[in-house]
């Protein structure tokens, strides 16, 4: 009983020591499975809790400029940060690149998108999806693919296009666009496809899809703000995110 | 079932926000929908309009304006941070103001038809027998028009539970304190867990039925519908 007690003495002296502290985080959506792991992860690891919002990009960015409580912001891309850097929001000497977004021409059709993307050419589709190329990076990368393999004007008129990739995958997964650009993220687990046909796009075709990390000023002084910006960099982090079909810088 | 603590926090929290949204849409709806059915006075027609809007405005348009509006450095906001009350984007009272905004026009017009209903010479009959106005209201014209505030809190009530985009811009999507269900639903969707997904959307949709098929009954022996 009393060695119980102790240890519960114990216990309590030392959380109050460690200061577990809570940070909340903006999230880009499409980074939503990676990071509520990693978030698990890093409550294991340092007592510190991680709350996460998830959404749009350039929306987070109006919320943070009118006041919104995030502490760090994982963006899908790399614009939406250094603008908020720009507009004095963030602390530019803490942004990197988290994640580099890998894009896949898929289609839920088994034998359908060959290795090599020949079908872009060949055609005989009513509808390919991508994402907005205004809104998302993985749709202004899918522009530059199709204009870098001379196939944008032809297949221009096909075009459905996603808010967002997730939006881009549902019409795809739903069959109602026979094939899509999509994220690998979306497609895959530890690295293989796991439904349908895929053709992996090489990354000579489009510039690197960088989705950059960035601590804001309101997290500036909380420890646990801190701490999960180191921890996204260490291995516990990085093999998760290689996990889900991301590669790092 | 498969609802994690987050699905049910989620659904408390719509109900929370919800039922009180709509108590304070009854509180500020029937006396305005009172006045906009009974005055002759040339804002009328401005005041109807205005009412209407948030049914034409995209939630997410409103919901960013509501934003820019009581964000650090909107109007609204620099009021309530001089009140010391801070700024009302991401909280739970900022959530049911923006949604008693995005929700008037479902409590205020049923109400202003089944007040237009009541007859007048009903009105200056008690007012003859020496009935102050609000013993009016009160005896008459409420029993009256019972079943305009009965659709009145069910449209106020569905329309919060199944609001989006506003709370999502207000919000800011943040577990326990801004993240209701649909922007839960949203969270599955965009995580690609559509089981989790569905089985949310199935609980919203048995919750829903249930809430409005209690409603309804209890309405059928009331002569609910004649009026």
């Amino acid at each position: 009983m009393i060695l119980r007690l102790l240890t519960f003495c114990f216990l309590f002296a030392f959380h109050t020591f460690t200061h577990a502290e809570t940070t909340l985080i903006a999230v880009a959506a499409n980074f939503t499975k990676p990071m509520t792991e990693i978030a698990a992860e890093f409550e294991k690891s340092t007592g510190h809790t991680a709350q996460l919002s998830f959404g749009s990009s350039g929306k987070f960015v109006s919320q943070i400029e009118n006041g919104a409580p995030f502490e760090i912001f994982l963006s899908a891309d790399d614009k939406n940060p250094i603008k908020l850097q720009q507009d004095d929001f963030a602390i530019a000497e803490s942004r990197f690149t988290y994640a580099l977004g890998k894009l896949v021409l898929w289609s839920n059709a088994a034998n359908y998108v060959d290795e090599k993307g020949a079908i872009l050419a060949k055609g005989g589709f009513q509808h390919i999806a991508l994402a907005d190329p205004k809104l998302a990076p993985y749709g202004a990368a899918a522009i530059e693919v199709l204009k870098n393999m001379n196939v944008f004007d032809t297949l221009q008129p096909l075009f459905v296009e996603g808010e967002n990739i997730a939006q881009t995958y549902q019409f795809v997964s739903t069959g109602n666009a026979e094939l899509g650009f999509v994220a690998l993220s979306q497609v895959s687990e530890n690295g293989k496809i796991t439904s349908g046909s895929a053709w992996r796009v090489p990354d000579n075709l489009y510039s690197p899809i960088r989705q950059d990390a960035i601590l804001l000023k309101s997290g500036e002084h909380n420890p646990a703000a801190l701490a999960l910006m180191q921890f996204l960099k260490s291995p516990k982090a990085t093999d998760i995110i290689r996990n889900y079909g991301y590669e790092l810088p | 079932m498969g609802l994690s603590a987050e699905d049910v926090g989620a659904l408390w929290l719509t109900v929370k926000v919800a039922s009180l949204t709509t108590f304070i849409l009854l509180l500020i709806g029937t006396p305005l929908a009172w006045w906009l059915s009974q005055t002759q006075s040339r804002w009328k027609t401005i005041c109807n309009t205005l009412v209407a809007l948030p049914l034409v405005l995209p939630p997410s348009v409103l919901g960013f304006y509501l934003l820019l509006l009581m964000g650090t450095h909107g109007f609204v906001g620099q009021l309530t941070t001089k009140l010391g009350l801070g700024t009302l984007p991401f909280t739970f009272a900022g959530l049911v103001i923006a949604s008693v905004l995005y929700s008037l026009p479902f409590v205020v017009q049923p109400l202003q038809t089944a007040f237009y209903a009541i007859e007048k010479e009903v009105l200056e009959a008690a007012a003859t027998l020496g009935a102050r106005p609000l013993r009016i209201f009160f005896s008459i014209v409420m029993p009256l028009s019972r079943s305009g505030f009965v659709s009145a809190t069910i449209l106020g009530f569905a329309h919060t539970v199944g609001e989006f985009g506003v709370v999502l811009m207000v919000g800011g999507n943040i577990p326990d304190k801004t993240r209701v269900v649909s922007v839960q639903i949203y969270n599955h969707v965009e995580a690609l867990e559509y089981q989790q997904a569905h089985e949310l959307a199935g609980v919203l949709l048995v919750f829903s039925f249930l809430v409005l098929l209690i409603v309804y009954s209890s309405l059928k022996s009331n002569s609910f519908g004649q009026r």
